[in-house]
């Protein structure tokens, strides 16, 4: 029976990797940048949760709409802003990445100037309680995130698989010229992929906030590095693979702190991934691209 | 008024003109020629009139209005698809899914009534499906409409272009090589296919190709490209007889 609650509790956690590893895996899949500013999208999240809760005094159903939206816009806005030049001009790819960087460290410090470096502590939110069967004893905040992930990944499976624009964005990540010449509006794609990446990502700052409640700055450095291992690890590009890379991270996690020692989780965690790609160097679910010479 | 003009049309990439003073003009409904050696800059003609490239001189004028400066995807919607030299089929998707993809983007319904299954997206995709399926029959492409594309055999995968180029139900057809790689039996075919489809959608076609019996065969007047300069333009006969056009063949 512990060693379910642990697998729960693994679960839980992966579920917020897994709905960041997403917005990792989509925006590699389309325009192949590695968003890296996308780990500081969780962190706006957080901020726009506690600002809205704690400051303004909101309710919690309408507090955790602002950071839906606010997550979503500001997506959209880093690509207008920082990269969509870069990719109308075919700019090398280390460039959109430097730039990427660049974002990152913008947003942490001026997060930092707006709401000082100190950590600030979340007021509890939803799910405190221990559900407990038999010898399972989980929180009910451990069930909610596996609950919203799964539902988040169906809706974007069918989002991506069943409408017009994820049948658009399939062959955009394909062949973005080719699909230009057949009428996709590419850099429209390219907004909306953003933007879907970054609402996923502020529904996974949600949980985040709810399970670990503190938010600071710099916070989105471990856990955008974290989902972007979970991405690379089911395979970067694949959607699938980002659930399943997320899901695997958290219980590794979870096992490692529960039966090996705490100290060492990310030592584990990261070796782990180092052998699987090893074995698979394009991950778990990614395909190997064969290259014609 | 011709469906497609071109006039003056250039390009200049860091110093090397690859097309000088190329005159074209497509009447609807015609079939015409596009042929000259390797390097003539023929493909350069069809990225110019995609949008692809911006004409660094010229005019394009596309029923009667230019579209330079247009973006692929616009050119696309008012009219103009087209195939590619080496296949670019989204390799991924299916078949059908590859004409679908091509059809939708003048398709209304959003991603609300997609994502809860509402009665519009259920009608304009059931529409849609059953348009795409028309399409593969034109090729006899049916029960391979929900294979990968990738897993067509070569043949098959260059019809899939042209079908796909048709779904956005284009005025304009432009065919890069679409013989490229078939034997001549399928090169026939081909030609009996292109005129079917101008009869069937009314559409224009422009195309490249080696092949000299199809391009004699099938093509009512043609252009030749020679170093990117217009050579000649006229009818088979005229061409097959033109001083210029054997020199710039064969050489010398």
């Amino acid at each position: 029976m512990d060693f379910i609650t642990q697998l729960l509790n693994g679960l839980g956690l992966g579920s917020i990797y897994a709905l960041i590893a997403l917005g990792y895996s989509m925006v590699y899949g389309i325009v192949q940048l590695i968003n890296f500013a996308h780990g500081d999208i969780i962190m706006v999240g957080g901020y726009a949760l506690y600002v809205m809760l704690v400051i303004a005094g909101m309710p919690l159903w309408l507090a955790v709409l602002a950071p839906i939206v606010v997550c979503g816009l500001a997506g959209v806005l880093i690509e207008r802003l920082a990269y969509q030049r870069l990719l109308t001009h075919n700019a090398e790819r280390i460039s959109l990445l430097i730039t990427a960087l660049g974002v990152s460290i913008f947003l942490q410090n001026l997060f930092m100037l707006l709401f000082k470096s100190d950590a600030k502590t979340m007021p509890p939110m939803f799910g405190s309680g221990v559900f407990e069967l038999g010898g399972l004893s989980v929180t009910y905040s451990t069930l909610i995130n596996i609950v919203v992930s799964v539902v988040m990944m169906i809706g974007l499976q069918m989002l991506v698989n069943r409408t017009k624009i994820g049948k658009a964005m399939q062959a955009t990540s394909e062949d973005a010229g080719a699909a230009k010449l057949m009428g996709i509006n590419t850099n429209k794609i390219i907004i909306i992929t953003f933007a879907v990446g970054s609402i996923l990502a502020a529904v996974g700052a949600v949980l985040y906030c709810n399970t670990y409640p503190q938010i600071k700055p710099t916070m989105g450095n471990l856990l955008g590095l974290k989902a972007f291992v979970a991405a690379v690890l089911g395979g970067i590009g694949s959607i699938p693979g980002a659930m399943l890379g997320g899901y695997l991270l958290g219980v590794l996690e979870q096992l490692t702190k529960a039966y090996i020692t705490t100290e060492v989780t990310d030592a584990v965690v990261f070796a782990i991934l180092i052998v699987v790609l090893l074995v698979r160097p394009a991950g778990l679910m990614g395909k190997n691209r064969k290259e014609k010479v | 008024m011709a469906l497609l003009e071109t006039k003056d049309l250039g390009i200049v990439f860091g110093g090397l003109k690859a097309l000088d003073d190329v005159y074209l003009k497509i009447e609807e409904k015609e079939i015409i020629g596009l042929i000259g050696p390797n390097g003539a800059g023929k493909t350069t003609v069809f990225n110019l009139l995609t949008g692809v490239y911006t004409p660094t001189k010229g005019a394009i004028r596309f029923m009667g209005k230019s579209i330079i400066g247009k973006k692929p995807y616009q050119i696309n919607r008012i009219g103009i698809a087209r195939t590619f030299q080496n296949i670019r089929l989204f390799k991924a998707m299916t078949v059908l899914d590859n004409v679908k993809v091509a059809m939708q983007q003048h398709r209304r319904y959003n991603v609300v009534s997609a994502m809860f299954r509402l009665p519009p997206y259920w009608k304009e995709e059931r529409k849609m499906t059953e348009e795409a399926r028309e399409l593969l029959k034109i090729f006899d492409m049916e029960d391979v409409a929900e294979q990968q594309a990738s897993n067509l055999p070569y043949g098959q995968q260059r019809k899939l272009e042209i079908l796909r180029a048709l779904a956005a139900r284009p005025k304009l057809l432009l065919l890069d090589e679409p013989a490229a790689g078939m034997n001549p039996t399928e090169t026939h075919e081909l030609m009996e296919t292109i005129r079917r489809i101008r009869e069937m959608f009314g559409v224009a076609i422009l195309l490249i190709e080696h092949d000299m019996s199809l391009v004699m065969g099938v093509c009512e007047r043609i252009y030749v490209l020679d170093y990117g300069t217009l050579i000649a333009d006229g009818t088979p006969e005229e061409i097959r007889s033109n001083e210029k056009v054997i020199k710039a063949y064969l050489g010398g």
